[in-house]
């Protein structure tokens, strides 16, 4: 075995807590027998471990806990009253499971400790009810023991735990290293020994329990020296410290002042000439920084903290339901805020029992629609637009609109009226509904009519949102949207009418500044909605200062464009200008700013002024009308399709070469792009050559092979340097363009010379380079020998760029 | 204007922060005063509703402020004047009100308390919880919950 799995360790660090708690819980409870809240939180501890140790199998743990859990449950219904017996007894079952625990930490599993007596022992008290006559008998004998228990337990319990904690740390690492035999680790230390020696006794025989203790409150404070010179290693509930959330909340407030007020003076100090002042501000910025990353971090979780549980949950149900399904995760590593991770803990577990019930059919089926056997659930994570975005997706049946349509007026939850004028989405979105549940059957997984509105609630009442895709046979996705509050967020910031506003810097994806005249051509009016040409794709521009009402106080024709991406929409959203991009702390605003529903904050910028946080998502909902979204749709469709029926699009970069013509050149040979100076251009024979990076670099000018007139006077080319199968060459062009998306089926053959063809790309014909035929073209000799005179590439790095 | 030293403070009643808007007096109850600022930089907050003047930075906390002329449907504040802020935490959260000038905190008795007088109109009367009859004025005692709800 190695190490322990991340639920047992987790399960383990959480007991001992619980335990700590149960111990003085208990000895309250007796001064207080009467404390219904006392013993509903202890039943509930050991409700937890009953669970939990059910649910990992530890069967003693369940046997001894699920006894426990019996006779609190009587108790807390007043069935029983606790008598000194009673909680001694409980008491001793806590030491059990405390043995049981110690035992599981250092070996993996539940050892030799032996819970038949405690179970016997709790059984018998429970029996014990003060009317019943054959009790009289043993209560005497136990209640003495019992009411010194708790005066012993004081002192010896506490001296106990150390001595197991020690106890652990002694033997974890070698107990892992002899793993799996438990029996073994006992005797490698003194201290497990104590530990487990002294309390097997105890749980096995009510009677002797003070002298146990005193046994064991000596022995206790032997494991301490017997492990002072153990390993230092610790273990699993020592190496981390529990803290509160809200001190961590406190902790990120603090670290946001702190990084507005670093903001502030190392704008103020950009002003300064003391170097000193301006070194100590730079370190005051660096510090801020990795402190605020620390603080973030802290409550930072990976989202496989909650996927890791799930890879049994399908397999189990998978079972249980007869289907067989691979589980794949990606994104595993996305971060959550640790509070979000576990609100959203239910709701995902929901989702994938959900989809193993509901959406993979049996493999019988399966095969009869013609997919294979194995159904797939994909989970995905990913940060988008300042969101964590979760996806839980499967290949199976899909949700028929109209079955779903149709089971919803059955329920009376829409009228058929109402259902007839709903988009197939919308009617989706219906799933969601209270009292919904499209299973045929109701298993004991789903299908009771609760379930995706308790989902839907639980993931709205964290800010986040939830929606269903389906498609009939191809399967379900159901997405989710948490958002990242308390975060501080990178931002850019722009300036629109005056105000200065802050647009998160997630959902920006290029800024584009066109100066009057260019702006006067490239943006243009499609419908009364301006547009912008972005390599080829029409991107919807909105105006900031028309959403927000406001006059844009720009008035020399520049037009600056942030491209952003919401919900896998691009539009452009133009503002008057650039500023800054900067750190920000989303500050809440109050309700009334929220109920418009545009910003999603606000911060204080450096200067100590106040900015509004765009809310991208509503700002794009807002904004683009409907049938632009649908357009974008059926392009998205369109793009699939293709993606599907031809997997050949390629990267290609534009290029001119002079002469209006355009050629386009496969982006993965391309190893990067470089200016060389015109004088940097030596001759060898009749053939240019640049040096670089230490090699000699043939030139290609391609106005001239193509037989384009260029300008051949220009103080620097642009020069796109060319791989192939290991064989560099620079190819000289006027200029680079754009990187577009290039559609091998629009490939015309009307070819030339040193062309493959030509195609419609970013709607210009654009000419596809044979860069190979080029380079021969330009030059046949060079591929044949390697010509190049010996004097020039001493290297051998040359000469394989020679053979080419 | 002077504090009225003659009024007894009866358990029901209390003391109320006065200020001026528009030549009257109104009062808030003094607990929920935070703190009074001098005017501020406000950062105005495009298609919110029009009683809200805009944010204000506050320490580091970001406040709404809450004009209270326009909530009250009184003329805008001349040119030139200055506002003064008045910061009020509701529920833990503080919300600010501009108002023209500040004046004392004031006992009042709930003997001389009246509802709200008749000649009030329109959202003024919503947000008048009464007047308290001072010596020689009104002082309108404002339902700071619903000022602020704008």
């Amino acid at each position: 075995m190695d190490g322990l799995d991340d639920i047992v360790e987790e399960f383990l660090v959480e007991s001992h807590e619980n335990l700590d708690q149960l111990d003085s819980d208990l000895v309250a409870l007796e001064q207080d027998p009467n404390s219904r809240e006392r013993l509903s939180s202890i039943f509930r501890t050991i409700h937890t471990i009953k669970g939990t140790s059910g649910f990992l199998a530890f069967n003693r743990l369940e046997e001894v806990t699920h006894v426990g859990e019996n006779m609190l449950s009587r108790l807390r219904d007043g069935e029983l009253d606790l008598t000194p017996t009673r909680t001694s007894v409980l008491l001793q079952m806590v030491d059990s499971v405390r043995s049981l625990l110690t035992s599981i930490e250092a070996s993996g599993g539940e050892g030799p400790v032996d819970v038949s007596g405690v179970v016997a022992a709790i059984t018998a008290a429970m029996e014990d009810a003060p009317a019943a006559p054959a009790a009289v008998i043993p209560a005497p004998r136990a209640a003495p023991a019992a009411k010194k228990a708790p005066a012993a337990k004081k002192a010896p319990v506490k001296k106990a735990a150390t001595a197991k904690t020690t106890a652990r740390k002694a033997t974890t690492p070698r107990a892992k290293a002899t793993a799996p035999a438990a029996p073994a680790a006992a005797p490698l230390d003194d201290a497990p020994v104590a530990v487990l020696a002294d309390e097997l006794p105890e749980t096995v025989d009510v009677h002797p329990v003070v002298d146990a203790f005193s046994d064991h409150a000596e022995e206790s404070e032997a494991a301490p020296a017997a492990s002072g010179d153990g390993q230092p290693r610790r273990a699993v509930a020592d190496s981390t410290i529990r803290v509160d959330v809200d001190l961590l909340d406190e902790l990120m407030l603090l670290v946001g002042e702190l990084v507005l007020t670093r903001n502030q003076i190392v704008q103020n100090v950009a002003r300064q000439t003391d170097t000193d002042l301006i070194r100590a501000s730079q370190r005051l910025n660096l510090i801020a920084s990795e402190l605020q990353e620390g603080v973030m971090k802290t409550r930072m979780q990976p989202i496989d903290h909650i996927w890791s549980k799930l890879p049994r949950v399908v397999r189990d149900l998978g079972l249980q339901l007869k289907k067989s399904i691979t589980l794949e995760m990606e994104g595993r590593e996305t971060e959550l805020d640790k509070t979000l991770l576990e609100a959203v803990k239910d709701p995902l577990t929901h989702l994938v029992r959900n989809s193993v019930d509901h959406g993979i059919e049996t493999p019988d089926e399966r095969r009869k629609a013609g997919k294979p056997a194995e159904g797939v659930l994909t989970l995905r994570a990913r940060h988008e637009s300042g969101q964590v975005v979760v996806e839980v997706a499967d290949d199976g049946a899909g949700i028929d609109p109209a079955k779903l349509g149709a089971k919803a007026v059955q329920r009376g939850l829409v009228t058929a009226d109402a259902l007839t004028r709903m988009s197939p989405a919308d009617i989706l979105q219906m799933i969601f509904l209270p009292g919904f549940s499209t299973a045929a059957a109701v298993t004991n997984v789903s299908g009771r009519g609760v379930g995706m509105d308790v989902v839907k609630t639980n993931i709205e009442s964290i800010g986040g949102t939830i929606e269903v895709e389906s498609e009939a046979g191809r399967g379900t996705v159901c997405r989710l949207r948490i958002p990242l509050t308390l975060a501080i967020v990178p931002a850019l910031t722009v300036e629109c009418a005056g105000d200065r506003y802050a647009i998160p810097q997630i959902s920006l994806q290029e800024l584009v500044s066109l100066d009057a005249e260019k702006a006067a051509n490239a943006v243009e009016e499609v419908g009364g909605a301006q547009v912008y040409r972005l390599r080829g794709e029409l991107l919807p521009l909105v105006r900031l200062t028309d959403v927000l009402g406001l006059t844009s106080e720009r008035h020399d024709g520049h037009v600056v464009i942030a491209v952003l991406r919401s919900e896998g929409r691009r539009f452009g959203l133009v503002v008057d200008r650039v500023i800054n991009t900067e750190e920000i702390v989303v500050k809440a605003v109050g309700g009334q700013m929220k109920a418009i529903g545009l910003y999603s904050g606000a911060t204080v910028l450096g200067d100590g002024t106040v900015a509004l946080i765009l809310d991208v998502q509503a700002l794009a909902r807002r904004a683009l009308r409907t049938e632009t979204t649908d357009r974008q749709d059926s392009q998205k469709a369109a793009a699939h399709a293709a993606a599907a029926s031809e997997t050949e699009r390629q990267r290609m970069l534009l290029a001119a070469i002079g002469g209006g013509r355009r050629v386009a050149i496969p982006l993965d040979t391309v190893t990067r792009l470089e200016q060389v100076r015109t004088d940097s251009v030596e001759k060898v024979g009749n053939r240019e050559v640049v040096q670089y990076r230490g090699a000699i670099l043939p030139i290609v000018r391609l106005d001239r092979h193509l037989g384009a007139y260029g300008e051949s006077d220009r103080e620097v080319l642009e020069v796109i340097v060319y791989a192939d199968h290991g064989r560099s060459v620079a190819i000289v062009v006027e200029e680079i363009l754009d990187i577009v998306d290039g559609e091998a089926a629009i490939r015309s053959d009307i070819d030339d010379l040193g062309l493959l063809g030509s195609a419609v790309l970013g709607d210009k014909v654009t000419e596809l380079l044979d860069v190979r035929a080029a380079i021969l073209a330009a030059d046949p000799a060079f591929y044949n020998t390697p010509a190049i005179p010996a004097q020039m590439t001493p290297e051998g790095a040359t000469t394989s760029l020679l053979e080419v | 204007m002077t504090a009225p030293t003659d009024i007894k403070a009866p358990a029901t009643s209390g003391q109320l922060a006065t200020f001026r808007l528009d030549g009257d007096l109104y009062g808030i109850e003094v607990e929920h005063v935070q703190e009074v600022l001098r005017s501020q930089q406000l950062t105005r907050v495009p298609l919110a509703p029009s009683a809200v003047a805009g944010l204000i930075n506050l320490r580091g906390q970001v406040v709404t402020a809450i004009e209270l002329r326009e909530r009250l449907g009184r003329p805008p504040r001349p040119e030139g004047t200055d506002a003064v802020v008045i910061v009020v935490r509701l529920h833990g959260e503080a919300v600010s009100l501009l108002v023209d000038s500040i004046a004392d905190v004031v006992d009042v008795d709930a003997k001389d308390f009246e509802a709200p007088p008749d000649t009030l109109e329109g959202q003024a009367r919503d947000l008048i919880r009464g007047a308290y009859k001072l010596h020689g004025q009104l002082l309108l005692a404002l339902d700071v919950q619903k000022a602020v709800s704008a």
